[in-house]
């Protein structure tokens, strides 16, 4: 009635057409929170329903109860002696204590056999379950009787508040929309947060179009994801548990991108990093999946001290942390900070070491291919769509800060060119399809950086948009086809990897709604024309080029004493490259997955089709937006696609402009006028030729290559391969440099605390031991001695007292 | 009629103390050391009745306290003896050690 009321009031103030009045603007944020709280229950709930039921504690009847079948009957609760209730619980509902009771047993059909033989024996009223081993989230032996309720609400809620969230955000967006170019900015204020001396943080949200449009997409891609979860970890035991640490992850997202000031910013920023952690770790009994999260976790935190640090320096300086006073102070110039200046630079570089820990930059991108131990849609929601974009969205809302420190910026495009250049040449050489991609997403991160950097803050939104959608549906069709070949490998309990491309091929026959839609993402990734990501690629290398022609306020400024322009065309280069890479791993991807014979096995290629609709409808949304989400901002000087320009073109560019005008405003004041960028067609036919000449050479290269399974084919020839196979040795250096020399500190730090610090401490122990037993030979027990020594006290005292 | 003179008195009440005090140190029958210290007890009150004309009858109802608290005493303690007596067989002080380190 409320959110009615409140539509109302909104569509009122639509009617004015000039004001802006968010609707219930903490309920989108509050949607999410309130999924984890109830499905964190259940969670809770589906534990402790799990746990054996113990005898009460001091039950005199328990001894003679457990001997006695007749009695058990009669009083199943006092019947369950140990061995039994172990058989109980089988009986029981899907539970991770289940899963880790029966974690050594191998044979789920005997499990299931014995589970039958306790279900009868007690008649109880149970649920028929699939119980499953850590891995066996799809294991389909059992057969499935109802499950309870903490396997079946949480596939109601969890996507529920989740598309709740997304339609209050449409409703925001339209809003805006119809508000009046220079009013589309509001300011939720929450509560006072931090009111420390001159510090004043609030609690509050801010709507502009940016946070808006990452609003959109958190909740848009999020409802998707959430549903596909349905159908991809409906049968896992930890269910309700992963639906809550979803909903966590969007309510901390929707935090990070909506908060009004860096420190609300850094609650979401420290929040999906948590998040990330424990979905990674999801499978955690498997210790390379525990450790996988432990290494995001660290690793995230070394960049967030720079993101600390930056917001110190900034407080410092500016003398305020939140969005519109520090551009407003920055912009008037009254905080003595100065264009191009060594504190605007630090601020910057701090603020970008943030960005690239978040955002699997070099030098800390390590932490992202091994996250994809978690969950497929957990790599899709937040290592491919949302959280890892959460730098690039960093570096556009300071974008004011980052325009003041010209060399800081080029320093950010460099960073990410080489990190879309490095990734991408790791891509081409790895074997499992979730590496592929997630090395993919660190190469397109990469490409976002590079844009941001150069200033091209536009480009970098637009492409972090499109790769939402590509990448998503890329990283969930993943998913249908892992779902599908552990299925398949499953039904005959084979052994072999269901990630690995090797064990797959020929699989379009089999999947075809999963083929279609990652095809059409893989020709959006790839820069193929007129899908989304030839667009949103097109932009970013455009501008490098025509920041190397010198249109960019970049082109003047320095960095180790090379000119703007000349990094920039470097960077163009690189970024060619990079791209012409993706084009080229992105079609061995498919090549080896979907074209060519199948390898997967005689037996179990029976067992291969495509999922229920909530593995699939995800699907073709994405793939439809990735499709159609290039024409949101076509550039109006393209001949061929002015076609698709609706209205004005470069739609997104006027919805940004109000978040970036402070930018402008920077270089009007510091670089002058800049000259009109001259836009020529060669680079959007570069880019064309490279999109379809990535694809076209790996289909020449490896389009009849006959591959063999995993088990038989190597996973590298040769001295490049293997280099590439091995991702550069990085690990392996990071390793040598960082944590070898790190453990050996600790070791020797060690030594010392053990053989110093605490000999000193036991020192004083064994002082008191000794004096104990020394003045104990005092204590004879004999009452005549105490009689005694009492006197001469007395005497002494009473002979002190005459003698002065 | 001469009166006994006050350093008379006090003199007897220290030796009788002292009489007690050694037997206390020295002792090792419990009831010798029991009787030793009515014997300090009752030193110190014929201290105190000696000294009441010249600091007042404070003294001699002090008395009174010590006497009763002296006979609470032995009722206690010769109850605490009879205790042990009935378990060690002894009443040698020698005995009573348990309470050493």
């Amino acid at each position: 009635m409320l959110l009615l009321q409140e539509a109302a009031h909104g569509a009122a103030a639509l009617a004015e057409g000039n004001g802006f009045t968010p609707v219930l603007p903490w309920l989108i944020v509050g949607l999410p929170l309130l999924g984890f709280v109830l499905n964190g229950l259940l969670s809770v709930t589906a534990a402790r329903r799990a746990l054996p039921t113990l005898p009460p504690v001091g039950d005199p009847y328990y001894d003679h109860a457990h001997d006695d079948h007749g009695h058990a009957a009669a009083a199943p609760a006092h019947a369950l002696a140990p061995a039994h209730a172990h058989a109980a619980v089988g009986a029981g509902e899907p539970s991770e204590q289940e899963s880790l009771d029966h974690g050594v047993d191998a044979h789920p059909v005997d499990r299931a056999a014995a589970r039958d033989e306790a279900h009868d024996a007690h008649g109880h009223d149970v649920h028929d379950a699939h119980a499953h081993d850590v891995h066996d989230a799809h294991d389909d032996h059992a057969a499935g009787g109802p499950k309870p309720f903490t396997h079946t609400l949480p596939s109601l809620i969890a996507p529920g508040v989740l598309i709740g969230s997304f339609v209050l955000a449409v409703l925001n967006f339209l809003a805006m929309k119809n508000a009046g170019e220079g009013a589309r900015l509001a300011i939720a204020e929450g509560w006072s947060w931090m009111p420390v001396g001159n510090l004043h943080v609030d609690a509050a949200l801010q709507l502009d179009p940016l946070s808006i449009l990452m609003t959109l997409i958190i909740t848009g891609v999020g409802s998707l994801i959430h549903v596909f979860s349905i159908g991809y970890m409906k049968e896992d035991p930890g269910y309700p548990r992963y639906m809550a640490y979803l909903n966590l992850f969007v309510f901390f997202m929707l935090m990070l991108v909506l908060g009004s000031s860096y420190p609300v910013m850094f609650v979401g920023w420290e929040g999906v990093g948590l998040c990330s952690y424990l979905l990674i770790g999801f499978w955690f009994r498997e210790k390379a999946n525990a450790d996988a999260g432990k290494k995001a976790f660290i690793v995230n935190r070394i960049g967030d001290f720079g993101f600390l640090v930056a917001m110190m320096l900034l407080f410092w300086n500016v003398g305020a942390l939140d969005f519109a006073t520090v551009n407003q102070t920055l912009l008037a110039g009254g905080s003595g900070v100065e264009f191009a200046g060594p504190v605007i630079t630090a601020i910057a570089l701090f603020f970008f070491l943030g960005a690239a820990g978040k955002s699997a930059q070099i030098p800390l991108y390590i932490w992202l291919p091994d996250a994809m131990a978690g969950p497929t849609p957990v790599s899709a929601l937040i290592h491919a769509a949302t959280m890892v974009t959460a730098g690039v969205y960093l570096v556009v809302r300071s974008s004011v800060i980052y325009t003041m420190a010209p060399s800081a910026s080029l320093v950010v495009a460099l960073v990410g060119a080489l990190t879309a250049i490095f990734a991408a040449s790791i891509g081409l050489k790895q074997w499992d399809i979730k590496k592929v991609l997630a090395y993919s997403t660190v190469s397109q991160l990469g490409f976002m950086f590079a844009a941001v950097g150069m200033g091209a803050y536009v480009a970098g939104v637009f492409h972090l948009m499109t790769h939402a959608f590509f990448k998503a549906c890329l990283f969930l069709g993943s998913g249908a086809v892992i779902h599908a070949m552990h299925h398949a490998l499953h039904s005959t309990h084979n052994p072999a990897d269901a990630q690995d491309m090797r064990n797959m091929g020929g699989l379009r026959k089999y999947l075809p709604v999963t083929f279609l839609t990652m095809g059409v993402s893989t020709l959006a990734i790839a820069g193929v024309p007129p899908f989304a990501g030839f667009f949103s690629k097109d932009e970013i290398i455009g501008a490098a080029w025509l920041g190397a022609e010198g249109s960019s306020h970049l082109s003047g400024a320095t960095l180790f004493g090379i000119h703007g322009s000349t990094w920039m065309g470097v960077i163009g280069v690189i970024l060619s490259i990079a791209a012409f890479m993706t084009a080229f791993y992105m079609g061995r991807m498919m090549l080896y997955t979907f074209f060519g014979d199948n390898r997967t096995g005689d037996q179990e290629r029976k067992h291969l089709h495509e999922g229920d609709w909530t593995l699939t409808l995800p699907l073709i949304v994405l793939g439809i937006l990735a499709v159609v989400g290039g024409f949101l901002n076509v550039e109006t000087h393209v001949p061929i696609v002015q076609l698709f320009n609706f209205g004005q073109g470069e739609a997104l560019h006027h919805w940004l402009h109000p978040v970036l005008a402070g930018s402008d405003d920077v270089i009007a004041q510091n670089v002058g006028r800049l000259e009109e960028p001259v836009h020529a067609l060669w680079p959007i036919a570069l880019a064309i030729v490279i999109g379809l000449g990535g694809l076209a050479l790996a289909a020449a290269m490896l389009g009849r290559r006959r591959l063999q399974t995993a088990e038989v084919q190597p996973a590298y020839q040769g001295g490049v391969e293997k280099t590439l196979y091995n991702k550069w040795y990085v690990d392996e250096l990071y390793d040598r440099v960082v944590v070898k020399p790190v453990g050996g500190l600790s070791r020797l730090f060690a030594r010392f605390d053990m053989g110093v610090l605490d000999w000193i401490v036991d020192l004083f122990g064994r002082l008191a031991q000794m004096f104990g037993i020394a003045f104990g030979r005092l204590q004879t027990g004999q009452v005549n001695t105490y009689a005694f020594v009492l006197i001469v006290g007395v005497l002494i005292v009473l002979g002190s007292f005459v003698a002065l | 009629m001469n009166e006994i003179p006050l350093s008379y008195s006090l003199g007897l009440s220290a030796i009788l103390f002292g009489i007690g005090v050694a037997g206390v140190i020295v002792r090792r029958n419990a009831i010798v050391l029991f009787m030793c210290v009515e014997l300090m007890l009752n030193a110190v009150n014929l201290a105190f009745v000696a000294l009441s004309p010249y600091a007042g009858v404070e003294g001699q109802v002090f008395v009174f306290f010590v006497i009763a608290v002296a006979a609470a005493e032995a009722a206690v303690g010769l109850a605490i003896m009879i205790a042990v007596f009935r378990h060690r067989e002894s009443v040698d002080m020698k005995n009573f050690s348990l309470l050493r380190w």
